[in-house]
């Protein structure tokens, strides 16, 4: 009776449709798994190990003595971190230009988003395309471009001596201000995006209810816009901040002698002084700090790609 | 819509802001036309610097080995993104599907400097234990950017499948099509502007990125963002400004593209309903 059933078409069909979600499941989450966490567990190891000049310059963490294998995990890249200032102050300033930078972005995006939600459909598309085209250019090129205005013989200096606003060049590459500027320029669109995609989503009946109960249109923006684009609001905003902590280009660029950013001191202690487990340690604890605002990242999306339209 | 005065606070800030974002940009294009070395100084409009860049070889050979890597990496994107955005938007109760969905996303906010430094320390691994890779070059920065560009392309993909009508795969189904002709005949050609549009970020996302190939590329493979990352880092190039100019001209154009494509599906979309 089984075997019948199990052989009628309707049977077969849903054994092709199984293997089929199992193929369509395994390929991705093997190759992630090899390429993606896989890594991650690595990083941490080499973080345990110390390093020496050989080619991979560190120890093993596990080796095969007599038979047995011997772990040796050694905690000094922590403790090192630890003893020196340098990390420390790299740390505390990714965190903080990366949130005054958060900050920059979410003041002038959100009300760009805001804009581009209420213009027509035609218009909402050319607006959505001119916000995304520099984000498709290089990221390189427009943290360079800043390079040529910030500079003391850049335009801006050129610009406000001409206008007699300054007597003399003022420093603004090699700053922090310049590093929380190019960040806000490069990662803009990504904080316009998320809250624009929320606003357009938003009910306007209940904005047409609050106005027609005598709400003014700012008290409706507080009570209503504001905390129902929440979700869009913290999705743009980890998508800046957290990238934007471990990034190498914009201080390398325009940050100066001063500018301790965390990605910048990974960076040099890989490339420079190859030293692959305080690098490999830097990244952990950098990990580590972010782990909240990456959790929080990952609810928010995968609600959204989960959404049933 | 509520009533919208035809001036306000945000539409000024959506013109000031698409002035702080486009200006800089056309501070390149204009100077790239300039005489002269400097920045500072305007001596009159010259096309030299557009001669020097097309007789760097360097530059050349590295565009050319860029482009290379982003075509791979981004149909090898599109093709893991899709499979993940399949997941992600039908199979409801797979096990270790939080897995994967916490693995697809988590690419897209990981700081370069980190997924670089994980990948190099698996592909140097890898040489250890399995003797692949010898060498560090275009096929590891091809698994690299794969990696991280499925994460875009599975964010783009899902949001259109989310869209489809699942009745016609349904009816397909119920008249006898195979799954797998289900969707190459029905699903396939719903979600192919997605997969256009997904490859095309991929494309870029790859033809952009420094951090990550910088870890993983060997002395053979010198990436576009390489060559340009170290003549920057010395000061302003008026060569890289020629070069600056002609990607901001290429992607408007495919931008304009892109858009004319859109307006004119929609057009016939409200023509024909």
């Amino acid at each position: 009776m089984i075997n019948k059933l199990m052989s009628t078409p309707f049977m077969e069909r849903v054994r092709a449709l199984l293997f089929h979600r199992r193929v369509v499941f395994g390929i991705p989450f093997l190759w992630l798994l090899l390429f993606f966490l896989l890594p991650f567990a690595l990083v941490l190891k080499i973080s345990f190990s110390s390093a020496v000049m050989a080619i991979p310059p560190y120890q093993p963490v596990f080796s095969f003595v007599d038979n047995t294998v011997s772990v040796v995990v050694n905690f000094s890249n922590y403790l090192f971190l630890l003893s020196d200032s340098l990390y420390i102050a790299a740390y505390w300033g990714s965190v903080k230009i990366a949130f005054i930078a958060t900050l920059v972005c979410l003041l002038i995006g959100y009300p760009m988003a805001y804009a581009m939600a209420r213009a027509s459909a035609r218009m909402q598309l050319v607006l959505l395309l001119m916000v995304m085209l520099p984000s498709w250019t290089s990221f390189l090129i427009r943290v360079y471009a800043w390079m040529g205005i910030l500079g003391n013989q850049g335009l801006l200096n050129n610009l406000l001596l001409w206008l007699g606003v300054i007597s003399e060049p003022l420093k603004m590459l090699n700053t922090n201000f310049a590093v929380v500027l190019g960040i806000a320029y490069a990662y803009l669109p990504f904080m316009v995006l998320p809250i624009y995609t929320n606003l357009v989503k938003l009910d306007v009946r209940l904005l047409e209810a609050a106005s027609d109960l005598g709400c003014r249109s700012l008290t409706t923006f507080w009570a209503i816009t504001l905390p129902l684009s929440k979700a869009g609001i913290i999705a743009g905003s980890m998508l800046v901040f957290i990238p934007a902590v471990g990034e190498f280009v914009i201080p390398e660029l325009l940050g100066g002698p001063d500018t301790l950013m965390i990605g910048k001191v990974l960076w040099e202690e890989f490339f420079n002084n190859r030293d692959w487990p305080v690098a490999s340690s830097l990244a952990i604890v950098m990990l580590a700090l972010l782990l909240v605002p990456i959790i929080l990242f990952h609810r928010f999306q995968a609600r959204e790609m989960e959404k049933h339209g | 819509m509520v009533k919208s005065r035809t001036f306000s606070f945000s539409k000024v800030m959506l013109v000031l802001g698409l002035l702080f974002l486009y200006l800089p940009m056309l501070v390149l294009i204009v100077y790239s036309f300039n005489a002269s070395r400097l920045v500072s100084v305007w001596a009159g409009f010259s096309t030299h610097w557009y001669g020097e860049l097309f007789r760097d070889q360097q530059i050349l050979s590295a565009v050319w080995m860029s482009l290379q890597i982003a075509f791979y990496s981004a149909s090898m994107a599109v093709c893991l993104g899709t499979l993940c955005a399949f997941v992600m938007a039908r199979f409801q109760r797979m096990p270790g599907r939080t897995l994967l969905s916490s693995m697809i996303t988590a690419p897209l906010v990981m700081p370069e400097v980190i997924t670089g430094l994980s990948l190099l320390l698996l592909f140097v691994q890898m040489a250890q234990t399995i003797g692949w890779p010898a060498d560090r070059g275009m096929a590891t920065i091809w698994i690299a950017h794969t990696t991280f560009c499925s994460a875009y392309v599975a964010v783009v993909v899902s949001a259109r499948l989310r869209e489809v009508d699942r009745s016609i795969e349904e009816a397909a189904m119920d008249l006898g099509c195979t799954p797998l002709k289900t969707f190459f005949v029905i699903t396939l050609p719903v979600i192919a502007p997605a997969l256009v549009s997904g490859w095309l970020l991929a494309f870029t996302l790859s033809l952009d990125d420094l951090v990550i190939a910088s870890f993983v590329s060997g002395p053979g493979a010198t990436t576009l963002p390489m060559v340009v990352f170290s003549s920057v880092r010395m000061g302003v190039s008026p060569k890289i400004n020629a070069l600056a100019a002609l990607i901001i001209l290429a992607v408007s154009l495919i931008a304009f593209i892109a858009w004319y494509l859109m307006r004119r599906r929609e057009k016939r979309q409200m023509s024909g309903s």
